[in-house]
């Protein structure tokens, strides 16, 4: 017997602010976080911008053994940590210093699936090793010469809280989560895909709740660099704010987010059995690949939409028909929409292909033209934003639309967010995340 | 009724070479693969030795078409594109990779999943387009590297190729995979270290087993012998010293051991439901029966915490039982462990705690396959050989070389080959960072 899953506590830290309420209320404000970089002089990169997440302390979230395990790691793992405190504290199954409160599983029934991202090499070894023991006669490395520098300037801890295995052991150990513990790297999918085989877990009854969601920063010089050669970040110098432009003609690229999410998953049994109140269930999950190619997207979309059907499919819902009352058959998609010419428009075809006429009548919206693209983290982000929608009756906004582009004919909640309280609220909400080499990941989240 | 899944193909890529034949032959014999390094000059590290996959080409395991890709791929890419195809091959299975025939399964109806690890990027590589930055000091110029002339830049980054950061993007090998077999199914790659292989292919049997797919390639593979990720074994301990004319061994589950040695590859499994692998005539490895994970509170370097001695192997033994548990299989079914046996002093003490939790007294009669000495320290690659080895054991019903612990923590007992009665066998592994993960296989008749 299948397990219903539920949302019972969630966690952000976003550029717009590390907190839901906070960063909810500025993205429904049409807020944008994105600004000249600061955290290096990447002034003369192609992209100089991004949206950086500002005055972040992860003592303002977490204390005791849950800041001590969260304080070591490198920037993603203090973010990880944050997100995870905040939604640990919201789900009542324990306290921002790690402890367990009454009514918790036991520690190995409560597992951790995070989509974490690499944390940022250690530069200034970097200067000791690849600078130093370069040959430029023979234009190679000095092998044994590197070795030397590297046992001397590299260190442990610094390289191996790089690894995304040490933010999943770090969050683990903060809320003393002892069950099953996994960390996928799925590009820009990942953190969608660990919230949707987080609640796979709990389905078949491997744990009674998990932590799951993502977490990643790739504001570093190499992070930025590896994009900016892909040519798949906007180069809008002169005008950051306005350039992520999801859904637009004029759109150039993304622009680079950084950040967490994190939600608490349970049994709906196991919520119930203790009184939590569930903040929405997740119906329906769906994984699919493109096995096109590992640069571009298949141009017929049929990945992306294989993915959507699978969750809609699970949740029971028929996407080529009208909803109960003649409603849209979900009442929002919370986009991937990057803002690249490629996704966007191969995105509008994606869900028009699965959604036929009924895909015209479905708000959708990239709440990346606001935050930019948290990577890793980004789906795992726009998830809680759609419990956001169907918790308030709002939906966010798409800014930066002052061409829409005729590629993308969605109602894509052009630069205005939208109140749905009058009309029935917020029920079923899509979530699609598109990784490079196409993964592509889908999860419905359904009020309860 | 829930859907059984079982284990039609094996792609192995190891010292040995490429393919299941040499890995099982040199397991029998206990022949070790860790010699001196080739692939770099590794004469300033402090251990020289490794098991590396000898004469490996990628372009030597891929569609004609598809070899100019070699040049986005790293090594860990190269590797698993090798091993998907050997273990494809193995199952018998027609992918769209092949030149002709209907595929087994529409590409919808398969998986991927591929553990792997952090690749590093190639150090001549980055270092050649770094120093094109450096200024009178010596020293990188972020200001160089940038591109916009007009702010000062020299645009040394345009040095690096324009797809740099997709060759060393973890979730490429399984990508690679995915494009050339046309799996269209549920995909991912999962990073736990050295649990990433196992973990992964308990994830394609519960995609299976839920019916999103009905077969899955799965697996982990990585390489570690490069230069950035072998200094970081080295930084964590992990490594043996060693001379250039050794002959070094590991020594696991011994209290002094002075360390592992690398290795690389792994292996990539075909997973099939047991109904449409019997439909096509398949005959099985072996059943995975049962699968649990965990994670162990670990002592991680920086956080100076150490794990209360009491703690040791509790989530590691936890995640045992839920195995066992899931398989329907008491501890004392168990035929033959095949453990991560790292030869690690640390590792080892929590995987021999955990193993004591879930075994006690018998654990000293279990045969122990132990691929590490032989194959090296591999990784994410590392569960990919165990569950291989494990499953090879099951099918005919023989042990390779193996050991047995005896009572005290140096009295290991190295056993030759030998036919066995093979019912079920453990594979089990938990990476360097807590995460443990533990499969049951079933002999398949």
């Amino acid at each position: 017997m299948r397990r219903r899953v539920v949302i019972t506590g969630m966690g952000w830290v976003t550029p717009l602010g590390a907190s839901i309420e906070g960063a909810w209320a500025r993205l429904l404000a049409s807020e944008s976080a994105i600004g000249p970089l600061t955290r290096f002089p990447g002034e003369t990169f192609a992209t100089n911008f991004a949206a950086e997440v500002r005055d972040f302390d992860l003592a303002d979230h977490a204390e005791g053994a849950a800041l001590r395990f969260g304080a070591g790691g490198c920037l993603s793992t203090g973010f990880a940590v944050a997100a995870a405190a905040q939604a640990v504290e919201q789900s009542g199954l324990g306290r921002r210093d790690g402890s367990r409160a009454d009514g918790a599983p036991p520690p190995h029934r409560v597992g951790v699936y995070l989509g974490a991202g690499e944390g940022s090499p250690d530069y200034p070894s970097l200067d000791h090793t690849h600078m130093r023991t370069w040959d430029a006669q023979a234009r190679a490395t000095d092998a044994p010469a590197w070795a030397r520098a590297a046992a001397q300037h590299m260190a442990h801890a610094r390289e191996f809280e790089q690894e995304p295995h040490a933010t999943l052991a770090r969050v683990a150990g903060a809320f003393g989560a002892q069950g099953p513990s996994l960390n996928c790297m799925t590009a820009c999918a990942a953190g969608v895909q660990a919230i949707g085989e987080a609640a796979e877990i709990i389905a078949r009854g491997d744990a009674d709740a998990m932590l799951a969601g993502g977490a990643h920063s790739m504001i570093h010089p190499l992070g930025m660099t590896g994009f900016i050669r892909l040519t798949a970040m906007s180069t809008r110098r002169d005008t950051p704010q306005t350039a992520a432009r999801p859904f637009d003609r004029t759109r150039d690229g993304f622009v680079m987010g950084e950040g967490a999410g994190v939600v608490v998953l349970e049994s709906l049994e196991h919520a119930e059995r203790r009184g939590a109140e569930p903040l929405a269930e997740i119906a329906g999950y769906g994984s699919s690949a493109d096995a096109f190619r590992i640069t571009d997207m298949h141009p017929e979309g049929a990945g992306p939409a294989d993915a959507m059907e699978r969750a809609l499919r699970q949740a029971g819902i028929t996407p080529a028909e009208p909803g109960p009352d003649n409603r849209p058959p979900v009442d929002y998609i919370c986009a991937h929409g990057t803002g690249t010419k490629e996704n966007d428009s191969i995105e509008t075809t994606a869900i028009k292909r699965l959604f036929g006429p009924q895909a015209s009548r479905i708000p959708v919206s990239s709440i990346k033209s606001m935050m930019g693209h948290l990577i890793q983290a980004a789906g795992a982000v726009e998830l809680i934003a759609c419990v956001q929608a169907i918790r308030t009756g709002w939906l966010p906004p798409t800014i930066n639309v002052r061409e829409p582009d005729p590629a993308c004919d969605l109602d894509v909640i052009p630069n205005t967010a939208r109140d749905l309280r009058d009309k029935g609220g917020v029920g079923t909400c899509l979530t699609n995340s598109f990784g490079f080499g196409g993964q592509n990941d889908s999860v419905l989240v359904r009020r309860t | 009724m829930r859907r059984r899944v079982v284990i039609t193909g094996l792609g192995v890529v190891s010292g040995y070479g490429v393919g299941v034949g040499p890995f099982w032959r040199g397991l029998a014999e206990g022949r070790s693969t860790i010699r001196p390094i080739e692939r770099f000059d590794a004469s300033g590290f402090a251990s020289k030795h490794a098991a590396e996959v000898p004469d490996f080409s990628g372009k030597d395991h891929m569609p004609r078409h598809y070899r100019k890709a070699v040049k986005v791929m790293a090594r860990d890419s190269e590797l698993a594109v090798a091993a998907a195809a050997s273990g494809v091959q193995d199952a018998g299975l027609v992918t769209r990779a092949a030149e002709e025939g209907e595929p087994t399964y529409p590409g919808r109806r398969v998986g991927c999943q591929i553990g792997a690890g952090l690749i590093a990027a190639d150090v001549n590589e980055l270092a050649g387009a770094m120093v094109t930055s450096a200024g009178d000091s010596g020293e990188m110029s972020w200001r160089r590297w940038g591109a916009v002339a007009e702010s000062g830049g020299d645009g040394a980054m345009n040095n690096l190729p324009p797809l740099w950061l997709l060759k060393y993007l973890p979730n490429m090998l399984a990508c690679h995979v995915t494009i050339i077999h046309g799996c269209e199914g549920p995909s991912n790659t999962i990073l736990a270290g050295e649990a990433a292989g196992l973990l992964s292919i308990g994830e394609g049997s519960r995609i299976i087993e839920r019916n999103d797919a009905d077969a899955t390639l799965s697996g982990g593979i990585e390489s570690k012998l490069n230069l950035t990720s072998f200094i970081r074994l080295h930084l964590a301990g992990l490594l043996a010293p060693s001379a250039p004319d050794d002959s070094p061994s590991v020594a696991p589950y011994d209290q002094d051991s002075p360390g592992t040695f690398a290795g690389e590859g792994g292996a990539v499994i075909v997973l099939e439901e047991r109904g449409s692998a019997s439909a096509r005539g398949a005959s099985p490895y072996a059943e995975l029966l049962g699968f649990g994970a965990g994670q162990e509170t670990v002592g991680l370097g920086s956080l100076g915490e150490p794990t209360p001695e009491e703690g040791v192997g509790g989530a590691y033994a936890a995640a045992i039982r839920a195995a066992l548990a899931d398989a329907s299989c008491d501890a004392d079914e168990i035929d033959a462990i095949v453990p991560g046996a790292l030869g690690h002093a640390e590792s080892d003490a929590r995987e021999l705690a955990a193993l004591r939790r879930v075994f006690a007294d018998r654990l000293g009669q279990i045969p122990i396959i132990a691929t590490p000495p032989l194959a090296g320290a591999c990784a994410a690659g590392a569960s990919g050989l165990q569950i291989a080895a494990g499953a090879l054991a099951l099918r005919d019903q023989r042990l390779p070389a193996h050991l047995l612990l005896g009572g005290d923590r140096k009295g290991l007992t190295p056993e030759s080959a030998r036919e066995a009665r093979l019912s079920r066998v453990l594979v089990c592994v938990c990476s360097t960072a807590g995460q443990c993960v533990a499969a049951v296989l079933a002999f398949a008749g």
